[in-house]
């Protein structure tokens, strides 16, 4: 039998998710042995677009799409990857629900290039000149750039098998997942790769699972003031924390170093929409009304990882 | 055809909705533009749900629920409000007019404040014009 064969390509993203590839470490070579990796763009494998292209629609079995739609490159080729791809995966955050870098939608791209290109204080650029898609050099040689695009994430553009969160996805996770897609064994599609407990259900921190009441948060800290006291839940402490509402894939990990949850991971099945599901349950979390008026920035702060996948996705223009 | 709002009233079974359904019984009248959605406690609106009715077109989502001290599930007021406050800044920061969603206890009782906080949200929503984000059916 031959081996299953494996295409990746990186989008609007930061190597991240490839790294937590490469961090399988000892399981890589195993991974590596039972897969024929035709296409690894931009970081890993020596490939071209026009390989990817030249291949038969259907002929790869997976195909992990990490970073979120930014241009029209990367939108050209998630349309490639579904149509040579049998099972495409929204590998991290960034392709499932946008990412950090989708918060870039509170922002218009007229607004982005000119902060970028003319207003940042570092900036010479009397005459304004923008970056532009096309360029004639010499009258004959057209050299081309992909156009800028609001960030959108993997399904927004084409159908999607399976998402995987986790910026990046622990490897511990994309071990359990490579395993389970090797296997077959794999959930309904549509679906998430995830074990399905929030990140609290495996934070040892959680009074609830110390057979303890669960208290209320009766200031709203930043992450900055103080030192949290590490026995205790952070939200009780009242640094706020996502972690009721993000899979807990990851183990836990910033919880149990007194960082509180930020999302990463992604909803927990159920869940149409991440940041208001967290705004939801933080808020009952707090002693009383009041507080939330403490609550610096509540976009940035729920959004963070989501904002292309929420329901609004972006800033509303008026 | 003019522009009519459409209005969503997100409304607690045990206060709310009774106020609404004493309006009726008194015979005050009040828009219809406003379209009634029953649940069986504030506390049980997710943000999600107000989320979703304007992404669908609704020009404005109003919620009803117990006054403090009167609610059926005793705290679901006292959780509404908090997730009320919070996602109304998000909307505010997202470019949500934060007109366009209001949060009012009305009880059992107050049949003719139903009719009135009715009469007025309609009256703000008809000032503010329709929803930017309309793509809901347009029925």
């Amino acid at each position: 039998m031959s081996k299953p064969k494996l295409a990746y390509y990186l989008a609007g993203g930061c190597g991240g998710c490839d790294m937590s590839i490469v961090d399988l470490s000892e399981a890589l070579v195993d991974v590596a042995m039972a897969l024929d990796i035709v296409f690894w763009a931009p970081t890993v494998a020596d490939a071209k677009y026009k390989d990817l292209e030249a291949m038969p629609s259907g002929s790869i079995d997976v195909g992990l799409f990490s970073g979120n739609v930014r241009n029209s490159e990367h939108e050209h080729i998630a349309k490639v990857m579904r149509d040579k791809c049998k099972v495409l995966i929204a590998f991290g955050i960034c392709a499932a629900l946008g990412g950090i870098k989708s918060l870039v939608n509170l922002h218009t791209t007229e607004e982005l290039m000119e902060t970028a290109y003319i207003y940042t204080y570092s900036t010479d650029n009397p005459e304004k000149i923008l970056p532009q898609t096309s360029y004639v050099v010499d009258s004959k040689y057209e050299l081309t750039l992909p156009k800028l695009m609001d960030a959108r994430t993997l399904d927004q553009v084409v159908k999607v098998d399976y998402y995987i969160g986790g910026c990046p996805p622990h490897h511990e996770h994309v071990a359990k997942a490579v395993t389970a897609l090797l296997s077959g064994q794999l959930p309904p599609a549509g679906s998430w790769i995830t074990m399905g407990k929030a990140v609290c259900e495996v934070c040892d921190k959680n009074p609830v699972l110390k057979g303890q009441p669960k208290e209320f948060a009766k200031t709203v800290k930043r992450v900055y003031e103080g030192v949290p006291d590490s026995e205790k839940c952070l939200m009780e402490q009242g640094y706020l924390c996502l972690g009721p509402v993000t899979q807990g894939d990851c183990g836990s990990k910033c919880p149990s170093v007194d960082i509180p949850c930020r999302g990463c991971g992604g909803p927990i099945p159920g869940v149409k929409d991440f940041g208001l599901r967290a705004v939801s349950a933080v808020a009952s979390m707090l002693e009383n009304e009041e507080l939330v008026d403490q609550i610096p920035d509540p976009v940035h702060l729920f959004y963070r990882y989501t904002l292309a996948g929420s329901f609004l996705g972006k800033r509303i223009k008026r | 055809m003019a522009w009519e709002p459409r209005i969503i009233v997100i409304a607690c079974q045990w206060c709310t909705y009774q106020g609404a359904d004493l309006a009726g019984s008194l015979r005050y009248s009040y828009p219809p533009t406003v379209h009634i959605i029953r649940v069986p406690c504030s506390g049980r609106v997710e943000p999600e749900f107000i989320a979703e009715a304007i992404k669908r077109g609704a020009d404005g989502v109003f919620i009803g629920g117990c006054h403090f001290g009167d609610c059926h599930y005793k705290e679901g007021n006292y959780k509404a409000i908090r997730r009320f406050k919070l996602f109304k800044r998000l909307a505010t920061d997202l470019g949500v007019e934060p007109e366009r969603i209001q949060l009012e206890w009305i009880s059992g009782s107050e049949g003719k404040r139903f009719a009135e906080a009715m009469t007025e949200f309609d009256a703000k929503i008809r000032q503010l014009g329709p929803n930017p984000l309309k793509e809901g059916a347009n029925v």
